[in-house]
């Protein structure tokens, strides 16, 4: 026996092709026509039964009677409630939209019944699974056509109602660094990492501010460390970020070696998972002519293959 | 309704090919002709007092396509013959119907489909409302879906229980040697339109079917264990599936009351898509004993428009093997279990 059929691939280049030429043509009745002119002109109609219920898109009979409807037409919705929805991963040719979307049974508000069409939720890559927030119950409103016809697609899809927004958000500066952060980004422009120590109680502050932060002592006597240290702590992201190889991505104090002051940078080269507090580590470089004034001439830092600092040794620089 | 006691209707013979997933070559005629030539030696009979097939121009994109179908039958002289474009188990219901007229004894029914010669889920698209619903290019597995997921939500079914209706079926269908033999439901398989995934979704394939019917002393000079017909009835829903509650199958409630269907022993059911096994069986009223879909219904291989006469002839198969005493057929058209038809089988009147 044969295995599986694969029917919804493209089949192969028709031999035969069964086509109305610009399409069968077909005579509406009052009770569609009605429904399809109102459509042309921006509104959703639905036409009332004898018992009072409102069907949407009308027909001629009640489906629950099979009794003449009555000519009264009430407007309805736009907007509507999703009853039940699929959702179409692959797109086929005969579908609305090129993209991923649902097909839904939406029930406009005031009508009994409900109307089914295409649900753009934006866009996915094709094969995308359906979006959490796609729900029965969802408020979606139609999305019209500008030019209309008098058709079911004169509403182009539907489209969830608005319960967000982005709010626009931006300001621009000019920002200087201030001369210490200068001085230490010309060194880091050469490849080298410059702190101070500071006079009072010794330690070397990088990158450095120019004031010791411990006494509140101005500093200006330069010290370079080595672009190793040691991780104190660290968190793991989930959250993607340009600056990162990947997700998950740690971001880690480091004690540079010589260091009193830790730095916050990248840990990359191992697992996410593998990172510890303690582990030695080193600067990964960019290659130096992509260096320029920026500590992102630093990519992150990788793992040395050095044993670990004991928690003690640490513990002041979490 | 029940047969007047003077009009007993039997299946009598039940013949199908081995459907394949794959274009094999041959024409409609020529997958049904093996199966005609079979049922004519079985019953020992080469001409009927009534002929009716059940089949879809559609599926060729040729007009009167079933006519040529006639080749494979003989239809010289002339004989008395009809169709519907339909699954064939409502040309059975036809020849019921000619038959309780009590003129004739004896009656030919076929449904033959060819799946793989165009898309059939797209095919099903030109059987919608061409004002609200083919404009759209709405196809039959998208709205199978719609109806899978508004069952889930209300009857708190998973998709897993979906997974295992397809699991059982596919098992069961490869001890069937007409079935497509298919493997085991692949845990990593993605969505074909969410909620449906691959396997729940019936696959197409070219296949056809033929029953005898006969009355009375005809059914039992035929056969040694007639499957009488003791009801069988069909009922449409509105076409919209806007319009009515997807998550209940009110049709083939009230079909199988109509057609006293209490106490089966077994039930094939024309389950194109898995959910609907679940919508069936609650409609049917079908306990935990009941064995449903043996020979692996339509999941495991759909010839169309012959799967739904298919499962009646599997239905009777059971009751003539003497498998079971009460046995139920059902067969399913338009979208979403729109129109739906039941036949109960019984080995004792």
């Amino acid at each position: 026996m044969p295995s599986e059929v694969t029917e919804a691939a493209v089949p192969a280049a028709p031999n035969h092709v069964l086509e109305f030429p610009g399409g069968y043509t077909r005579s509406v009745g009052p009770v569609i026509g009605r429904f399809l002119s109102e459509l042309r002109d921006g509104r959703l109609v639905g036409v009332r039964t004898r018992e009072g219920r409102v069907l949407v898109p009308p027909t001629e009979y009640d489906p629950d009677t099979g009794e003449d409807v009555t000519a009264e037409f009430v407007e309805v919705g736009p907007a509507g409630t999703v009853t039940t929805w699929s959702w179409v991963a692959r797109p086929g040719r005969t579908h609305p939209l090129d993209r991923p979307f649902a097909w839904a049974l939406i029930r406009p508000d005031g009508a009994d019944t409900a109307l089914l069409h295409a649900l753009d939720l934006g866009v996915f890559e094709v094969g995308a699974e359906a979006p959490r927030f796609l729900k029965t119950g969802m408020r979606v409103r139609p999305k019209w056509r500008a030019e209309r016809t008098g058709a079911i697609g004169d509403i182009e899809c539907f489209r969830p109602e608005v319960t967000m927004i982005g709010a626009p958000s931006r300001l621009e500066y000019r920002l200087k660094g201030g001369r210490a952060m200068d001085r230490f980004l010309e060194g880091v422009s050469e490849g080298r990492l410059i702190g101070h120590r500071c006079d009072v109680c010794g330690q070397v502050i990088v990158p450095m501010k120019g004031l010791c932060p411990r006494d509140g002592v101005p500093t200006t006597e330069e010290v370079e460390l080595p672009d190793t240290g040691t991780v104190t702590t660290y968190a793991v992201n989930n959250l993607p970020d340009p600056r990162a190889p990947e997700v998950p991505f740690v971001s880690a104090y480091i004690l540079l070696d010589g260091a009193g002051l830790t730095m916050l940078a990248l840990v990359a080269g191992l697992p996410a998972d593998q990172v510890r507090m303690g582990m030695r580590v080193r600067a990964a470089w960019r290659p130096r002519e992509e260096w320029g004034r920026t500590m992102a001439n630093i990519k992150w830092f990788e793992p040395l293959d050095e044993p670990d600092v004991p928690f003690d040794a640490i513990k002041d620089y979490l | 309704m029940r047969s007047a006691p003077n009009t007993d209707i039997a299946v009598v013979a039940f013949v199908q090919s081995e459907h394949t997933a794959e274009d094999t070559g041959l024409s409609e005629t020529e997958l049904l002709a093996p199966v005609i030539t079979e049922i004519k030696a079985r019953t020992g009979l080469t001409r009927f007092g009534f002929t009716c097939s059940g089949s879809n121009d559609y599926l060729a994109g040729a007009p009167f396509s079933f006519v040529s179908a006639l080749d494979a039958v003989g239809a010289w002289p002339p004989i008395s013959e009809s169709h519907v474009e339909m699954d064939a188990a409502w040309a059975l219901y036809e020849a019921w119907v000619k038959l309780r007229h009590g003129e004739i004894d004896t009656a030919l029914v076929y449904g033959f489909g060819k799946a793989s010669q165009g898309v059939p889920r797209e095919i099903a698209t030109q059987q919608l409302d061409p004002y609200y619903l083919a404009p759209l290019g709405v196809d039959q597995v998208s709205l199978a879906a719609l109806q899978a997921r508004a069952y889930l939500e209300r009857s708190g079914a998973k998709e897993d229980d979906l997974r295992a209706v397809a699991d059982r079926s596919r098992r069961a269908g490869r001890d069937n040697p007409f079935a497509l033999h298919l493997p085991d439901p692949a845990a990593g398989d993605g969505y074909d339109v969410a909620p449906l995934r691959p396997h729940d979704v019936a696959p197409g394939a070219d296949g056809a079917a033929a029953i005898v019917l006969a009355a009375g002393d005809k059914a039992r000079e035929l056969c040694e264990r007639p499957a009488w017909i003791t009801g069988i009835d069909h009922r449409a829903e509105p076409h919209s599936p806007g319009v009515r509650d997807l998550t209940r199958s009110e049709s083939t409630r009230l079909a199988a009351e109509k057609a006293g269907a209490a106490g089966v022993e077994v039930a094939e059911l024309h389950v194109q898509f898995s959910h609907e096994e679940l919508i069936l069986r609650e409609a049917l009223g079908l306990g935990d004993a009941v064995r449903v879909n043996p020979s692996g219904g339509p999941l495991s291989g759909n010839p169309l428009m012959a799967a739904g006469l298919i499962r009646i002839g599997e239905a009777a198969a059971r009751v003539q093997g003497g498998t079971a005493v009460r046995a139920l057929g059902h067969a399913s058209s338009g979208p979403c279990l729109q129109q739906n038809l039941v036949c109960v089988l019984s080995g004792e009147k």
